[in-house]
C-alpha cells in the first residue's frame, strides 16, 4: 500500500462514518455539520483522482455555500432548541433493507464488468486542463446547450427560491 | 495507483447511505441532506470514470468533467429551492417533518 | 553571492540537499520539506501577527490623535507581547450547554482557514508553497472554511447573542463572496490562467490595477467586506449584538480569534498585492528574488495602510445599506465588467498592446461612471419619497420632538 491508497482509504473511511453520522444523528444541526465532514472527504476524493479543480469547487460550492444554507435552514426550522423525540420515521427497517440490496446489486453488477479491477494510473498533468472544460462547456460541438440550460436553470431556482421564502407581510396574519 | 473498483464501491456506499437518509429520516432538511449525499456519490462515480477513460484513451478527455459541472449546478439549484420551501412550509404549518404535513390528506 | 541574492531559496535548496544526503527517499524528502516550510511559514505568520498588531493600534492611535502603545519596550514595540502572556494566563471558562466539540474546533479552524492562504501565494520568484492550477479558486474556497468557524463558534457556545453575530457575520460572508469572485475572475481572464503564480507572470508589463481599476475597486471593497473591518464591522455592532460571534471565549481561545483577524486582514492585503499590484514583481526582482519578497511586503503595506485607514475614518454601514451596496451595486458592476472586458477584450485583439490596455482602461472607467450615475439618480428619488413622507406627517415629526423635549 502506497501513501495515494492510504489518503484514499483515510478520507473514503472518514467520509462514509461522518455521511453515517448525518442519516443517523439526532440533532439536526450536529448532522448538518457531519455533513461538512462528509463533503471535505469527498473533496479528498477528487484529489486523489487528479481532479484539483472539482475539488476546490467543492468547497467553494458545497461547503462554503450549500452546506451554510443547510445549516442556517436547521436554525430557521426549529421548533425547541433541542430536537426531541425519533427522528427516523418508522419503516426504517424496510428502507435499510432495500438500501442494503441496492448496495448489493449496484456492487454485484459493477464487479461483472471487466473494467472494475482497472488500476487508476497517475495522468500526465495536462490531463487536468481547465482550458479544455470550459471551451467544451461553450462550444456548439460541445456542452453548449446543457450549460445555457444549466445557468437558465440556476436562474430559475433562484428567483424562484427568493417567490417562495419571501415573508408576504400581507399574509402573515392568516 | 488505486483501483477503480475503490472508488466505485466507496461511491455506491456514499449513495445507499445517502438514499437511506432520504428515506428513513423525519426532518425535510435532513431527507435533502441524504439527497446531496447522493448528489456526491453521482460526482465521485463520474470523476473517478472521467480519469478511467483519460488514461485508457491517453488523450485529454472532458466529457467526465463537464457532466459533474452540471451536476454541481443542478445540486446548488436543487438546495436553494428545497430549503426555500422548507422554510414557506415551515411558517405555515410550524414544523420541518414531513409526517405532519398533511395538507393535502383531506 | 547567491546567498545573498536568494537567501530564502538558497536555504530552502540546501535543506533539500541535506535531506537528500541522509539517504531517505525522494517522496519523504519531498513530505518532510514541505512540512518544514508550512511549519515555518505558518509560525512565521503568526508571530508576525504580533507587529501588525502594534503597527495597527499605533497608526489608529494617531488618527485619533493618541499616541497609541507607548509604555512597553521602545515606542511601545512589546506591547502585544505583554498582551498575548496576559491571554496565555488567563482562564478558560466553557458555558453552560456548549457544543463542547465546535466550542474548541472553531478558533483552530479559525487561524487554519487563514494560514492556508499563505499557502499558494507566492513570496518571491523562487519561494511559494505549491503552484495550484486553481490557486486562485483555492485562495476564496478556503474563506468559507473561515465561514464555518464562525458557524461553529456561534452555534457552539450556546449563546443566542453569538448566535445572532454569527449569523449576520456569515450573511454578508457569503453576499460579499459574489462580487468577490466574480471581480477576481477579471484578472484570470486578463492572465488566462487561474494559477496564482501565472496571474503575477501575467503582470511583466503593466499591473491588473491599472488595466481594471474597477475590478481591483469592487476586489478591494469585497474583501474588506470578507475580513469584516469597518465600516463593515457590523458584527461588532456592540448596541445590537454585544460583541458577536466570540462573546463566550476567553483566554487563547479569544486570541486565536483575534489573531485569526489581524493575519486575514493582512493576508487580504497580500492577495491584493498579489493580483492587482503585480506582486513580487519590481524592478531587478527577476536577478535578485530577495528584492521581490521585498517589493511585495512593500506593496501589501500600502494596501494595509489603507485599510487601516478605511477603519479609522469611515463610519459603520447599517446592514441594509451594506446589502444594498452589494446586491445593487457591487455584484451588477461586476457582472457588466466581466462581459465588457471580453467584449473589449475580443474586439482589440489583433491591436497592439498599448491600445488593448488602453480599451480595457476606457470599459473601466465608462463602468465606474455609468454606475456612479445610476447611484445618484437612485438617491435623489429616494431623497424625494423620503420628503414626500416627511411633508405628509407632520403630527408624527411634532409629537417625536415634543417628546424628546420633555
Amino acid at each position: 500500500m502506497n501513501g495515494l491508497q492510504a489518503v484514499f482509504l483515510l478520507a473514503a473511511l472518514v467520509s462514509l462514518f461522518s455521511a453515517a453520522m448525518v442519516v443517523s444523528a439526532r440533532r439536526m444541526m450536529h448532522a448538518a455539520l457531519w455533513l461538512v465532514l462528509t463533503l471535505m472527504g469527498v473533496a479528498v476524493i477528487f484529489v486523489t483522482l487528479q481532479s484539483s479543480f472539482f475539488a476546490v469547487v467543492q468547497i467553494l460550492v458545497y461547503v462554503g455555500a450549500i452546506a451554510i444554507l443547510i445549516i442556517f435552514s436547521v436554525m430557521l426550522t426549529r421548533r425547541v432548541m433541542e430536537d426531541h423525540g425519533d427522528q427516523i420515521l418508522p419503516g426504517w427497517r424496510g428502507a435499510a433493507l432495500v438500501v442494503v440490496l441496492l448496495f448489493a446489486v449496484l456492487v454485484g453488477f459493477l464487479a461483472l464488468w471487466q473494467g472494475f479491477t482497472a488500476l487508476l494510473v497517475e495522468l500526465p498533468p495536462e490531463a487536468d486542463n481547465l482550458l479544455e472544460l470550459g471551451k467544451a462547456l461553450v462550444s456548439p460541438q460541445g456542452y453548449v446547450l446543457p450549460f445555457e440550460l444549466a445557468s437558465v436553470l440556476l436562474v430559475a431556482a433562484l428567483i424562484g427560491a427568493i417567490t417562495i421564502a419571501v415573508d408576504r407581510k400581507e399574509e402573515r396574519g392568516g | 495507483m488505486i483501483p477503480l473498483a475503490w472508488y466505485l464501491v466507496f461511491s455506491a456506499a456514499l449513495f445507499c447511505i445517502g438514499l437511506f437518509g432520504a428515506l428513513a429520516r423525519k426532518n425535510a432538511v435532513a431527507i435533502l441532506m441524504g439527497i446531496e449525499l447522493m448528489l456526491n456519490a453521482v460526482n465521485v462515480n463520474l470523476i473517478a470514470f472521467w480519469h478511467y477513460h483519460a488514461q485508457v484513451r491517453s488523450a485529454p478527455y472532458v466529457h467526465g468533467l463537464a457532466f459533474t459541472t452540471m451536476v454541481f449546478v443542478v445540486a446548488a439549484a436543487e438546495v436553494a429551492v428545497g430549503l426555500a420551501l422548507i422554510i414557506s412550509a415551515y411558517r405555515r404549518r410550524q414544523t420541518p417533518v414531513v409526517d405532519e404535513l398533511t395538507l393535502l390528506k383531506g | 553571492m547567491d546567498f545573498l541574492r536568494d537567501p530564502i531559496g538558497f536555504v530552502i535548496q540546501w535543506y533539500v540537499g541535506w535531506l537528500a544526503g541522509l539517504g531517505l527517499p525522494a517522496v519523504w524528502v519531498d513530505v518532510i520539506a514541505k512540512l518544514t516550510g508550512a511549519l515555518v511559514l505558518a509560525t512565521g505568520a503568526m508571530l508576525f501577527v504580533v507587529f501588525l498588531i502594534w503597527y495597527e493600534r499605533k497608526l489608529i492611535g494617531r488618527i485619533q490623535d493618541r499616541f497609541g502603545p507607548n509604555r512597553v519596550g521602545p515606542w511601545g514595540l512589546l506591547q502585544p507581547v505583554a498582551d498575548m502572556l496576559k491571554i496565555f494566563t488567563k482562564e478558560y471558562i466553557t458555558p453552560i450547554g456548549a457544543d463542547k466539540f465546535a466550542y474548541n474546533l472553531a478558533p483552530i479552524l479559525a487561524v487554519a482557514a487563514v494560514l492556508l492562504l499563505w499557502s499558494v501565494l507566492p513570496l518571491s520568484m523562487t519561494v511559494v508553497g505549491t503552484d495550484l492550477n486553481v490557486g486562485l479558486l483555492f485562495l476564496i474556497a478556503v474563506g468559507g472554511l473561515g465561514e464555518m468557524s464562525y458557524i461553529l463558534a456561534g452555534w457552539g457556545s450556546n449563546n443566542k447573542y453569538a448566535l445572532l453575530g454569527a449569523f449576520r457575520l456569515v450573511a454578508q460572508l457569503i453576499s460579499y463572496e459574489v462580487p468577490l469572485v466574480l471581480s477576481a475572475l477579471v484578472p484570470v481572464m486578463l492572465a488566462g490562467t487561474l494559477s496564482v503564480t501565472g496571474i503575477v507572470e501575467a503582470q511583466e508589463g503593466v499591473w491588473f490595477i491599472v488595466v481594471a481599476p474597477a475590478a481591483a475597486l469592487i476586489f478591494f471593497i469585497a474583501s474588506i467586506a470578507e475580513i469584516g473591518r469597518s465600516p463593515f464591522d457590523l458584527i461588532e455592532a456592540e448596541s445590537e449584538l454585544v460583541a458577536g460571534y466570540n462573546i463566550e471565549y476567553s483566554g487563547l481561545k479569544f486570541g486565536m480569534f483575534f489573531v485569526a483577524e489581524f493575519l486575514h486582514a493582512f493576508t487580504v492585503s497580500l492577495i491584493f498585492a498579489t493580483v492587482f499590484l503585480g506582486g513580487w514583481r519590481g524592478p531587478g526582482a527577476e536577478e535578485i528574488p530577495i528584492l521581490g519578497f521585498v517589493y511585495l511586503m512593500l506593496k501589501t503595506f500600502v494596501v494595509y495602510f489603507v485599510t487601516i485607514l478605511f477603519r479609522g475614518t469611515l463610519p459603520r454601514f447599517r446592514i441594509d445599506q451594506m446589502m444594498n451596496l452589494n446586491w445593487k451595486v457591487l455584484t451588477p458592476l461586476s457582472l457588466a465588467l466581466i462581459m465588457a472586458m471580453a467584449i473589449a477584450g475580443g474586439l482589440t485583439r489583433d491591436l497592439p498592446i498599448f491600445w488593448q490596455v488602453m480599451a480595457f482602461v476606457l470599459v473601466n472607467l465608462l463602468l465606474l461612471a455609468l454606475t456612479d450615475q445610476i447611484m445618484k439618480i437612485a438617491r435623489r428619488k429616494k431623497a424625494k419619497v423620503n420628503l414626500a413622507i416627511g411633508t405628509g406627517q407632520p403630527i408624527l415629526t411634532s409629537s417625536t420632538k415634543h417628546g424628546t423635549g420633555e
